[in-house]
């Protein structure tokens, strides 16, 4: 194999598993964010208790990996509907900051949370032996950590493209995505339907989380450090679009890593100046409503 | 007449008495206490508790009054917001702290304007020490690991070829230009030198390490601060392989801080840094101080680098109070008097620089090991004495101005 298709080959599975680890972290932000209008900065949040409970779980309590990553999906996904239910909805109608303010206060109530139980010192979890080693395909070794978050993510993504193109529910979230009066004055019932795709993001979002310790390590400034990364995915993608956050989440991952990669120098630069350019030309996002 | 008499006597017995009046002396501490780095600020801030808990009684009939204020992100604003509060509004008569090179180069006007002495207990870039004549520095110059381990990395490691990888904010850059001097002066060939991008940004190296791989130099340099991305560090260099690689991971101590050192796993396995400090360092006073932490903070806390300079600093501070008797009010004094200090500490025997205000200290070699008792450990192999910080030294670049 020539050097340089060794060196795409690599890039792309970098960025791919990159990528993965964005979409599934961030498209419930995207949904919820286009469903209702409300700015959630505590999404983040919500994706590092989802990764202190993996730690808990596998850590302490001694169960797996994978069921751990399961069950902290679930239960992040449920206790979400109490905040949503119990804070969120009274501030619907409100203003953007007035929903900024409750949200970022509540990401940072979460960090100081997560700092008191598990310290500042970044936590990491247990992988069972086959996620450990890597995959040698000859020309190139991949870490199959990296190899199983590609296959868990194209699996999701498939799923949520399912439910979202196929269903009746996945029909009435986009009918209510693109005008939620009309959605609602022929009988969706609209709040219920946010409700639903909050908790599945929001239990995603967690799924992101514990996915995400493997890859960095896990601190309480989880909360806020990586709600960057989430924004400008939502933003390059489009609020709302399930294509469009899987766009951005590809085109980030694998631009990012190559611009790493290849131009090293740059470093941390890329991954805003793709923004800055899609933005340019794009302003509502790749699939984002003018 | 008697009035008169009375005054006189009390007059007498404050002149007679007045070495025994008890001064209390303000110290401003200014620390990382929220955001990615807050780990930093609480390493050295349960560092000068522990150190005024056990010692206060050493200044008696002086005490100390500390006022602890959050240093913020590393980019130098909030510390000179709240350091300039500190000696305004609540008068402190000594800052210390300063976790962040940004932060201690912010403040280094306020302390030569308000002339108040600033003990800096961490922040490393080389050149900070020249920014004010009331600034002396207990911790380390990124030239006191990094000088020394360019000429080890060539003679005793066996890199011949070195790939520099670095956190783009002033320390980084310090840290490495400070081993490339050293390991190109042994003779050395650097490959690339790579900025991992801004302190404050996600620790996504696996693209950087990924390149590093593919180029196949015998030894990576990474310098990174000490928190979150120093797993992130080690992540990355574990899953990709890079070891088996034939790519040895080296650098400062920053890679491998004692307290995060266990919840790296095997990919720390065979690291080698070169460091002032580890919880492992045999001397009688590490033993000491390692055993007060354990008891203070619980058996799986374990002090690092920076807490061993926190605990100098502090023991440093109070040897100044007590030498000037509590009268701390004049900073240009109280630098004089630190001027020379010297004191076995945590890590050995330590000595501020007259010339220079900065520490002169040993250092170590250290390689990452799993001690018998099942924990990951380092073992030292070798050791080289009282290291000035060579940036100063040689007069390099703004070290010399």
């Amino acid at each position: 194999m020539p050097h340089f298709a060794i060196i795409a080959v690599s890039i792309l599975f970098d960025g791919l598993a990159y990528a993965m680890f964005l979409f599934i972290t961030s498209v419930g932000l995207s949904v919820t964010m286009g469903l209702m209008g409300f700015v959630n900065l505590a999404h983040g949040a919500f994706a590092m208790a989802g990764g202190y409970i993996v730690v808990s779980l596998t850590r302490t309590l001694g169960i797996g990996f994978i069921p751990s990553l399961l069950i902290a999906a679930v239960t992040v996904g449920a206790v979400s509907v109490v905040f949503e239910r119990g804070l969120y909805r009274r501030l619907y109608k409100a203003t953007d900051l007035e929903q900024v303010l409750l949200t970022i206060g509540l990401a940072f109530m979460a960090i100081a949370t997560a700092t008191y139980f598990y310290g500042p010192i970044p936590k990491s979890v247990p992988l069972p032996l086959w996620l450990q080693g890597d995959i040698d395909l000859g020309f190139r070794t991949f870490p199959s950590y990296r190899a199983f978050l590609i296959v868990l993510g194209l699996f999701l993504i498939c799923v949520l493209w399912y439910g979202f193109e196929r269903t009746n529910i996945g029909a009435k979230i986009r009918a209510a995505v693109d005008n939620r009066r009309m959605a609602e004055s022929v009988g969706i019932n609209v709040d219920l339907l946010f409700t639903l795709t909050f908790a599945v993001g929001s239990g995603l979002a967690a799924l992101g989380g514990g996915l995400a310790i493997q890859l960095f390590g896990l601190s309480p400034s989880f909360a806020v450090l990586y709600l960057v990364l989430f924004l400008i995915v939502v933003a390059v993608g489009g609020l709302g679009s399930l294509k469009g956050t899987l766009l951005a989440a590809l085109v980030l991952g694998v631009f990012d890593t190559a611009g790493k990669y290849l131009l090293a120098d740059a470093g941390g630069f890329f991954v805003f100046a793709i923004t800055v350019l899609v933005l340019l030309v794009k302003p509502a996002g790749f699939y984002g409503r003018e | 007449m008697n009035i008169a008499k009375w005054l006189g006597l009390t007059a007498l017995a404050l002149t007679v008495g007045g070495t025994a009046h008890a001064e209390t002396v303000k110290i401003g501490v200014v620390l990382p206490f929220s955001g990615a780095n807050a780990d930093l600020g609480y390493q050295i801030d349960k560092a000068f508790d522990l150190y005024v808990k056990l010692h206060a009684k050493d200044i008696a009939p002086h005490k100390v009054e500390i006022i602890k204020r959050d240093e913020g992100p590393p980019t130098g604003a909030q510390a000179k917001t709240v350091a300039t509060e500190l000696v305004t509004n609540d008068k402190v008569q000594i800052l210390t702290g300063f976790a962040f090179s940004p932060s201690a180069i912010a403040l280094a006007p306020v302390a030569t304007q308000a002339k108040v002495p600033m003990v800096i207990a961490n922040a490393g870039t080389a050149w900070i020490t020249n920014l004010s004549p009331y600034i002396a520095r207990l911790s380390h110059s990124m030239w006191h690991p990094a000088y020394p381990m360019g000429a080890y990395a060539f003679d005793k490691i066996g890199c011949k070829t070195a790939a520099l990888a670095y956190t783009d904010f002033p320390p980084g850059k310090d840290s490495t230009d400070a081993f490339k001097a050293g390991f190109e002066k042994a003779g050395g060939k650097v490959t690339e030198s790579i900025p991992l991008g801004s302190p404050v940004q996600v620790p996504d190296f696996t693209p950087f390490f990924q390149r590093i791989k593919d180029a196949k130099p015998d030894c990576m340099y990474v310098f990174i601060p000490s928190g979150a991305h120093a797993t992130g560090v080690m992540k990355a260099y574990g899953e990709l392989g890079l070891r088996k690689a034939g790519v040895k991971l080296i650098g400062p101590f920053d890679l491998i801080p004692d307290n995060k050192l266990q919840d790296m796993g095997d990919a720390a396995i065979g690291t080698i840094v070169m460091s002032q400090y580890s919880v492992n360092l045999d001397n009688a006073d590490n033993k000491t101080f390692t055993a007060a932490w354990h008891k203070e903070y619980g058996p799986d806390s374990y002090p690092d680098f920076m807490s061993a300079a926190g605990w100098d600093t502090m023991h440093a501070i109070f040897d100044t109070i007590k030498k000037l008797n509590g009268k701390v009010d004049d900073g240009a004094k109280v630098i004089e008097a630190m001027k020379g200090w010297t004191a076995n500490g945590p890590r050995g025997h330590v000595m501020i620089d007259a010339a220079t205000r900065d520490i002169v200290m040993d250092e170590h070699a250290m390689e990452v090991i799993r001690r018998p008792d099942g924990k990951l450990g380092v073992n030292i192999l070798s050791t080289t004495k009282a290291v000035k910080d060579e940036c100063k030294v040689q007069k390099i670049g703004r070290c010399g101005s």
